[in-house]
């Protein structure tokens, strides 16, 4: 069938002539030339699938860009930093080899980052599990009535904008200094992508799909569920891949300012500062942007799960 | 033959003052096609919107015998995240329909419009072409016996388009609805119908009425014979009467 579709301009007639008498096929869906389009698009798909060996060639960019950055942190500090502040910079190698291990340290340093990891982590994540509950229940009330949107929107928007730093005192009192402020500071820098996503993705699907359900008196909660949550799923892990980085960021800042309980990277961080671990500090930094990626991509890698099959920008 | 839809006099003027229908008067009997032509922009889509009870009319009479209705959009309306045989399936899904008999009448629809073999696929890897038979066969699932199809190839090549015709006049023929067909296209119209509309722009009057006497199954050749030029010709005349 393709031969015909290859045919020069000159040969139109033909080629139109040949086609036609394809359509009068009897049974439709044996094989005509609407099908064979398909075929040639699924065969290019798999061929472009991507095989294991291309993590490597994926991997290399950003380790030069690593390297890269390396070298210029250890220019830096030798040829333009002064004495004095050589002391505070370490060279990244020793970073490596003294401020992930007790050497240069206190003794208990590697079981103390590890711990940390782990706080951090657990702050971060419940803080991102609650700002995706609530910001997603927020932009369902706010996509279903305009004046909801309005009245919801500027608190939304001033939730971006507040300095944690100026509500401390507050949260303070009601929530004291301990892991529940933490995560409350968490969720609050971290949940106005989530609403803004959402709402933006729960108004996205089309009008025509609207009518449709429309057409077949869908109730709120079938438009919901079987039309809008799933149009608004790839603008929504938008928001949560913008927001993963952000709960570590969240985690870490509340950790600066409640530092009561148990030790998270943030308390580490400001504990080495003070008492002039420079090695370590530097390390608890590495470790905290480390966390930061993981979240983003184990987010970026449930994206692919969820709506991967379909959306192309997920694959 | 009793009508299955049958338009009274309606006006349409929507609330930004458009007067897009003005007493419009026509019916669609049981097993008739009946198909509007007219220029861009006269209210064609807006009387199957009227029709269906999508937007409501500001005045006149709108007769429907049998609530249940087909109705293919301008575009196949498929939902991405879902197959070719789940998105199918969404109409009985949304009637509440068994999922047995729903898997069934999803399966006999695709089968119907020739797309069996694609069904897990998603639309994104579906032609033109493909997309609007998954959106005839979800309309298929519920046995309408009123069909609307609001320019449903108006995008697609013309041999395609050629070819769905003939598909969807076996469909015709062995569903046996009430069809009502908005195109642009004079050849589709009279190939397809029993009974061609001519509308005027707007506000959207039906001017002119021909009944297409070739009878059905109607050989793709039809096309190139004399009477069919014939035909077309005059409906080409009330069109461009319509557009002045």
């Amino acid at each position: 069938m393709s031969e015909h579709r290859n045919d020069g301009p000159g040969a139109e007639s033909r080629g139109r002539h040949a086609i036609r008498s394809a359509d009068r096929a009897p049974a439709p869906g044996s094989g005509g030339p609407i099908a064979i389009i398909g075929q040639e698009e699924l065969q290019a798909k798999s061929a472009t699938a991507s095989p294991r060996r291309n993590i490597l060639r994926d991997a290399m960019p950003p380790a030069i860009v690593f390297i890269l950055f390396l070298l210029a942190w250890a220019g830096y500090r030798t040829f333009v930093l002064d004495r004095f502040k050589r002391r505070i910079v370490p060279l990244p190698w020793t970073v490596l080899t003294r401020g992930f291990t007790t050497a240069g340290a206190s003794k208990k340093n590697p079981s103390e980052l590890i711990t940390g990891i782990k706080i951090t982590t657990q702050v971060a994540v419940t803080g991102l599990v609650i700002a995706t509950i609530v910001g997603v229940m927020l932009a369902v009330l706010m996509s279903t009535r305009k004046w909801v949107e309005n009245s919801v929107y500027p608190y939304a928007v001033a939730l971006q904008t507040i300095p944690i730093i100026a509500i401390a005192p507050i949260i303070n009192i009601i929530l004291g200094s301990g892991l529940g402020a933490r995560i409350f500071t968490c969720v609050v820098i971290s949940i106005f992508p989530i609403i803004i996503n959402t709402l933006f993705g729960l108004k996205s699907a089309d009008a025509g799909q609207h009518d449709l359900f429309t057409l077949h008196e869908a109730g709120f909660f079938t438009r919901l569920f079987k039309l809008q949550f799933q149009a608004a799923l790839p603008s929504m892990f938008e928001g949560f891949r913008i927001s993963a980085g952000l709960s570590v960021i969240g985690a870490i800042v509340g950790e600066f300012f409640f530092s009561q309980g148990p030790r998270g990277l943030g308390i580490l961080i400001d504990i080495y500062k003070s008492r002039g671990l420079y090695n370590a500090l530097f390390a608890a930094i590495i470790l905290s942007s480390m966390l930061g990626l993981v979240v983003f991509f184990a987010v970026t890698w449930l994206r692919k799960i969820v709506i991967g099959r379909w959306y192309q920008a997920a694959r | 033959m009793p009508a299955a839809l049958a338009f009274d006099r309606i006006t349409k003027v929507f609330p930004d003052g458009t007067h897009a229908l003005a007493d419009a008067t026509f019916a669609v009997d049981e097993g008739e096609f009946v198909t509007v032509v007219g220029p861009s922009g006269c209210g064609k889509s807006t009387l199957l919107r009227i029709a269906s009870g999508l937007t409501p009319a500001t005045g006149g009479k709108l007769t429907v015998t049998d609530p249940n209705l087909g109705y293919t959009f301008q575009d196949a309306t498929l939902l991405p995240w879902r197959t070719v045989g789940k998105n199918v399936e969404l109409l009985c899904e949304l009637h509440r329909v068994p999922k047995a008999e729903r898997a069934k009448r999803a399966q006999d629809a695709i089968n119907l419009v020739g797309l069996s073999g694609f069904e897990n696929f998603y639309p994104k890897a579906l032609s033109g072409g493909m997309k609007m038979r998954a959106s005839l066969a979800r309309s298929l699932t519920l046995k309408p016996k009123v069909f609307l199809f609001d320019e449903p190839f108006g995008a697609i090549d013309e041999i395609t388009r050629e070819r769905l015709n003939e598909e969807l006049m076996r469909l015709f023929l062995r569903e046996k609805f009430a069809g009502l067909f908005i195109t642009h296209s004079i050849y589709e119209a009279v190939y397809l119908s029993t009974r061609v509309l001519v509308m005027s722009a707007r506000p959207g009057r039906i001017i002119a009425s021909f009944a297409v006497p070739f009878p059905y199954p109607r050989s793709p050749d039809l096309r190139f014979e004399p009477a069919f030029a014939e035909l077309t010709g005059k409906v080409n005349h009330a069109l461009r009467s319509a557009h002045a």
